[in-house]
């Protein structure tokens, strides 16, 4: 993979550290941020509530994650055989490029003038609408969320939340400023005005285009899960649908669903079920039917077979884009999907994206976490996300050792010092007037402060502690001896 | 009972007084302390950091200074935590996995250990005033002790516990990620003071040093008067 060309599109993760501190600027988006999580973590934990064997749900979820991961290749074949008994066109793509461009050509063919998207993260990754508009194919986002992003000219800032970052008072803002559209518009109103004009959209796209959230290997049949119907308006009034999915969408069986379909819903907004759950098995049959005359489905690898590869990081890829792991963590809560400069955000996309792209794209990523574990917590299918952030930043030491050679000279003296009691005592012994002098209110001290980088980041918002005059070890040692 | 006291480097060198209290704690739940000088840090935050070489030689020092059968008691859930998971640092095949895997059921976090295996009865201590409980991440979610700090709270004469509904968010330390991502850091942790500050309490208590290092650092920079406390601190007889 080329530098220039990463497995995500538009990838700027590694400005995390601006980024955040821009955002930690943002009154307004902090705002929306709090109350959004708050809601969604509310919601989740009242739906828990209903649910007294959870635990045994997850295990089983992630059991059949794990079925189908040990045997990807079998179920990816099964599930080709399927689809193309049922009239589905399965297609494969190696890379982004070639996504984009296989995508691109069908529409040319089909010489579609209007596109409809429904919500994908999928076609955020390999960055689908900006290579379609370089061909002069302007691809209409149907959810409300993306359409709002994409009329700002955003990225998504969650999973399935996209514009959880604006208020509404932005979007009427915007709605304001882009379509003509009455000051200060309330939700309810702003709603009507973005279905009007999608509904023009709907009518005349000879194109849809939508995600899979799992695809069914014994029946060839996939799902898109959405809460607004304009999935089911996608994938049903063009004459051509195409669905497109990572390699790990995979289910083996019809009935794996019923676990997945009750996990997912309450993990990422709280719901018993997702409005609606459109299942396809297959274009029209006859021709009095509904639905598309074609289905075609793009079955994406994009970086997942080396993924798959990895025993330590595979679990990954069991991941179901529910987001519940965004809501809970404390670090996303702060800075928002932005800062994360990938279209995967959160603790999600802090082990994913460097992953996908390459440990050097992301490298503050594995570290923009407390590891306070609260995303293990929720997670519908237990993977062990800060468990994986803490193997990438023994990645991240291993293959660029020299990205930080102060502090891995630190590390070095202070584990010599760790693993010996003479020198751990007479380190300690003369650090510790230092530290003391340092958390002085005097001039002196904070000029000295300022020099000592760990000190000076400490001090910034909080009062260094004030080492005592004699460590527990001496006292315990002067008064039992 | 013979007991093995692993008292943290943050203990050790900032708050002495946090060690006194759980020595004095242990002796008078009638534990015989056996406290080993040559010990240093649990290595964690070269863990934290990914210096893998650095975290597996500080665990072979701290396993040599903890060698033995007799339980070991930590007055900090992150360390405690980070000693049971010293065999993720090694090798199956490795002779210190083995070692590794021998300490981790001999590691206590304090307040675990004085409910679970001592039965121990507070309420010879008292406290004065009200105070809220930080659930410390590692001490929550790692080790799944919540109930047993709760309990003795609630033997100690005239101490009142007010529930912050954000009790298990985290504070915002994170070991090196404090010191790498400060900005961050901070705002994670007047998310929680926020709250805090709005209940009125007179103390915030943990079991973790880093966590109220954290928290009491921001207070003081704060201007509140709120103090942070070790649970140690509050049972002390």
């Amino acid at each position: 993979m080329s530098k220039k060309d990463p497995a995500i599109a538009e990838l700027t993760a590694n400005d995390f550290g601006p980024a955040s501190r821009r955002a930690l600027q943002d009154a307004p988006l902090r705002r929306a941020l709090a109350k959004a999580t708050n809601t969604f973590k509310g919601r989740r934990e009242a739906a828990l509530d209903e649910m007294p064997d959870w635990e045994a749900l997850r295990t089983h979820g992630r059991a059949i994650k794990d079925e189908t991961l040990s045997r990807l290749p079998h179920h990816l074949t099964r599930f080709i055989e399927q689809a193309t008994a049922k009239g589905t066109q399965v297609h494969f793509a190696q890379d982004r490029a070639e996504a984009c461009a296989w995508i691109g050509d069908l529409a040319e063919r089909l010489e579609a003038k209007t596109v409809v998207k429904s919500k994908s993260m999928m076609t955020e990754e390999i960055g689908l609408n900006h290579a379609l508009e370089a061909r002069g194919l302007y691809p209409v986002e149907t959810d409300l969320g993306e359409w709002i992003i994409q009329l700002a000219g955003e990225t998504p800032s969650h999973i399935i939340v996209p514009a959880i970052h604006k208020s509404r008072e932005s979007v009427a803002k915007l709605f304001e400023e882009r379509l003509g559209a009455e000051p200060d518009l309330d939700a309810v109103r702003l709603t009507q005005l973005a279905r009007e004009i999608l509904r023009t959209s709907f009518l005349e796209a000879e194109l849809g285009i939508s995600g899979v959230n799992f695809a069914i290997a014994e029946t060839g049949s996939f799902l898109v899960l959405e809460n607004e119907g304009n999935a089911r308006l996608t994938t049903s009034l063009p004459r051509v649908h195409v669905a497109i999915m990572g390699i790990e969408k995979l289910l083996p069986r019809w009935s794996d669903l019923e676990t997945f379909l009750r996990l997912l819903p309450r993990s990422g907004t709280g719901q018993h079920l997702t409005s609606y759950q459109s299942i396809f098995t297959g274009p029209k049959r006859n021709p009095g039917d509904e639905g598309p005359d074609e289905m075609h489905v793009l079955i994406l690898d994009n970086g997942r077979t080396d993924i798959l590869a990895d025993e330590v990081t595979r679990e990954t890829l069991a991941c179901i884009r529910c987001g519940a792991c965004l809501n809970v963590c404390p670090v996303y809560a702060q800075v928002g999907g932005h800062s994360y400069g990938s279209v995967y955000p959160g603790p999600i996309g802090a082990i994913l994206t460097p992953q996908l792209a390459g440990a050097d794209q992301a490298t503050p990523l594995p570290g923009a976490s407390s590891l306070c574990g609260a995303c293990r917590d929720v997670c519908p299918v237990k993977i062990d996300i800060p468990r994986i952030l803490l193997h990438q930043r023994r990645e991240v030491t291993r293959k660029l050792p020299w990205r930080a050679p102060f502090e891995r000279l630190g590390f070095w003296v202070w584990a010599r010092m760790a693993s010996s009691p003479r020198l751990w005592r007479i380190g300690t012994y003369l650090i510790r007037p230092f530290v003391r002098f340092a958390g002085g209110s005097n001039l002196l001290s904070r000029g000295f402060c300022r020099l000592i980088p760990p000190l000076a980041a400490w001090s910034g918002g909080r009062s260094l502690p004030t080492p005592a005059k004699k460590s527990f070890r001496q006292q315990y040692e002067e008064s039992r001896p | 009972m013979q007991v093995s006291l692993f008292v943290t480097c943050l203990v050790d060198q900032l708050r002495p007084e946090v060690g006194q209290a759980t020595l004095a704690l242990l002796e008078h739940a009638g534990c015989t302390v056996n406290f080993n000088p040559s010990q240093t840090c649990c290595g964690q935050p070269a863990c934290n950091a990914g210096y893998e070489g650095e975290a597996q030689q500080v665990a072979r020092h701290t396993m040599d200074v903890l060698a033995g059968d007799d339980p070991i008691v930590v007055p900090s859930g992150s360390c405690a935590a980070q000693l049971k998971h010293y065999a993720d640092l090694f090798d199956a095949e490795d002779p210190d996995h083995a070692r590794a895997v021998a300490l981790a059921p001999r590691v206590h976090e304090l307040s675990a250990f004085l409910v679970d295996q001592m039965n121990y009865d507070a309420s010879g201590a008292s406290f004065e005033g009200t105070l809220t409980w930080h659930d410390a991440c590692h001490t929550l979610r790692e080790l799944g002790v919540k109930d047993q700090p709760r309990h003795l709270l609630g033997q100690v004469a005239g101490a009142q516990l007010v529930e912050a509904p954000e009790c298990e968010t985290c504070c915002g330390f994170g070991g090196t990620f404090a010191i790498k991502m400060p900005e961050i850091s901070v705002a994670m942790s007047d998310r929680k003071l926020d709250e805090i500050i709005a209940l009125g309490v007179d103390s915030i208590v943990s079991t973790d040093i880093s966590c109220l290092m954290q928290l009491g650092g921001r207070l003081i920079s704060r201007g509140s008067n709120i103090r942070a406390l070790h649970l140690a601190e509050i049972l002390a007889p």
